[in-house]
């Protein structure tokens, strides 16, 4: 090797740990936090290690507010975003992917149209509809916006679209109806991309915070983030220490995911961005 | 013979009873099978119309009133817009939005540009790279606001102890004005940047190589190749990252509800309406906000379409 290449790699391997330590500092800031003692929060210069980690902080910020429920909620919300993004989703897909109609192309036109609707533009119409039929504060304020979803159309449609002719045909010839079609060849086909839309309307639900605030006037079906959020209300002055221990209990679950299933995460929030 | 001939009339017949006695199910089968795709997309055209679609055409009619919840709507013409476009805090949001909105977009493309042709090649140390500036994008931005927030504190945090190692002057991220909101664009591009330079290195990865190949044969410089082959390849994915990043620039919401509250100069457009919506109870006038938002909006997604039908026409 000679000296130039050897400077090269050098200065890659600064750049490298550069790269990794911007993204990586701010994570373990918070789980330093979550672990320190309020008197190690106060102090300047600040601490890199703990000595003594203080897991009661978690205890308290599970105690500062009703965490259980909260936890509840984000899990039913969640769920129930699942369920019916899935019953609503399926069969708009293979109507768009298998079948010609009258209005097809604006009906779907229309679907892919929404997906440009951000929450924050319409949050105070749907409020006001919700507040009329007197579900304010129920499940059903967080879930039915969002039972549907354009994008997952999008990307089933194109996953039934890829499914061989022959295939369906041979089902038709063996009197299968169009539901069994579809559960029996065209589900378990898609079973990657449907893995990949479930994740990807996990994480969006879970890290919902928007939505949940502005439909909820209580704490009844509040979700995690706004848990997290009303942690810093406690008592006078932020105490950083409850609240990143907050932050790690809502971070962890997606970060586990994460870890077990990267690339159908990254292929999921990518996938616009490629075609 | 003859037999024959009478039986075949006979099974004739025999049919084309049967064919009779069918022609109702079939007709309805025949419905049935019409009407099915229609019951397939139904569900979905019902909860993007309910939930999207006719607040939109609500929001439209609740801008030309005057409406505070408490009393009855009363119509007011075009008073909410005029009054919006006299207001002198309004254009002040509004120059808010775009300082974000252009802060955020720029800040981001580039660094993800420089960080994508850095990160490219396939190594695994590059994969290990590229996974973890994607994590910060699927965190919740609550999550990033709180531990930005932390960091940023004027007396206790971390960025100002860096700057005090460097001898620099520390500075006051969140409460100076002229700072403030620049201070946001810094933690939506720490969140952001990884998902697009994924986008851009994908991108990159679908460029023929034999262009590469050729520009080599004419000993094209680095920096002659990067401008003339790579970039306008990736036009059309340069050009869906700005707009889904100014269309993402205009609805953030968390790291300014969380960090300033719309204090200190970082009050936008999504925030004043959330605003005069939900605190101050003046809905017609937050509608107005909300309809110009959504001609912002429309404009950037008919471009959008304009320009995405024109690419795939194109491949």
């Amino acid at each position: 090797m000679n000296q130039s290449s050897k400077l090269k790699t050098v200065l890659k391997w600064i750049l490298n740990i550069l790269i990794f330590l911007i993204f990586f500092v701010p994570f373990y800031w918070m789980l330093l936090t979550s672990i320190k003692s309020l008197g190690e929060t106060l102090q300047f210069p600040p601490t890199f290690l703990v000595k003594t980690p203080h897991f009661e902080n978690f205890k308290n910020a599970f105690e500062a507010i009703p965490f259980l429920k909260f936890t509840v909620n984000s899990i039913v919300v969640a769920l129930g975003t699942l369920f019916f993004q899935f019953i609503t989703v399926v069969p708009a897909a293979y109507a768009y992917a298998r079948y010609k109609f009258k209005f097809k192309s604006i009906f779907f036109g229309a679907t892919l149209a929404t997906m440009m609707i951000p929450a924050q533009l319409i949050f105070l119409p749907v409020f006001l509809l919700f507040s009329k039929w007197g579900m304010i504060n129920t499940y059903w304020s967080l879930i039915l916006p969002y039972a549907s979803s354009a994008f997952g159309i999008f990307m089933l449609r194109q996953t039934f679209m890829q499914v061989p002719e022959e295939l369906i045909e041979a089902a038709r010839l063996d009197k299968s109806s169009e539901f069994q079609i579809v559960t029996k060849i065209m589900l378990p086909i898609a079973k990657p991309t449907l893995v990949t839309l479930a994740l990807l309307t996990f994480i969006e639900t879970w890290n919902n915070y928007f939505w949940p605030l502005v439909m909820t006037t209580n704490d009844t079906v509040r979700t995690l983030p706004l848990g997290i959020a009303s942690l810093r209300m406690v008592e006078s002055g932020i105490n950083y220490h409850t609240v990143m221990a907050g932050n790690v209990i809502l971070i962890i679950p997606i970060l586990i995911a994460y870890f077990f299933a990267q690339r159908h995460i990254i292929e999921a929030f990518t996938y616009m961005g490629e075609k | 013979m003859a037999n024959n001939y009478v039986s075949d009339r006979r099974s004739q017949s025999i049919e084309s009873r049967a064919l009779k006695v069918n022609t109702r199910g079939e007709t309805l089968k025949i419905i049935g099978k019409k009407a099915l795709p229609y019951g397939l997309v139904a569900p979905s055209l019902v909860v993007f119309i309910v939930f999207m679609i006719y607040p939109m055409i609500y929001m439209i009619y609740l801008s030309f009133h005057k409406w505070n919840m408490l009393s009855d709507k009363t119509f007011i013409g075009f008073s909410n817009y005029t009054k919006l476009f006299s207001d002198p805090s309004f254009l002040e949001v509004v120059m808010t939005t775009v300082k974000f909105m252009v802060g955020t977009v720029s800040v981001s493309v580039i660094l993800a540009l420089i960080l994508a042709l850095y990160l490219k090649e396939n190594t695994a140390i590059n994969k290990f790279l590229q996974s973890v500036i994607f994590a910060p994008y699927i965190v919740s931005l609550v999550s990033i606001s709180f531990i930005f927030m932390w960091m940023m504190d004027s007396d206790l945090g971390l960025f100002n102890y860096a700057l005090n190692l460097l001898h620099l002057p520390t500075v006051r991220w969140l409460e100076n004005p002229n700072v403030a909101i620049y201070s946001l664009v810094l933690v939506n591009v720490w969140k952001g940047v990884g998902y697009y330079t994924l986008i851009f290195i994908s991108a990159f990865q679908s460029i023929p190589p034999y262009l590469y190949e050729a520009a080599k044969l004419d000993n094209a410089s680095k920096t002659k190749t990067f401008f003339k082959i790579t970039l306008p390849m990736i036009s059309p994915t340069l050009f869906f990252i700005t707009l889904t990043g100014i269309i993402g620039g205009l609805k953030v919401f968390e790291t300014i509800n969380i960090m300033t509250a719309g204090a200190n100069g970082t009050n936008t457009l999504v925030y004043n309406l959330y605003q005069y919506g939900f605190q101050f109870h003046k809905i017609g006038y937050a509608s107005a906000m909300g309809v110009i938002l959504m001609v912002i909006i429309g404009i950037l997604t008919l471009f959008y379409f304009n320009t995405l039908s024109k690419r795939v026409h194109y491949r």
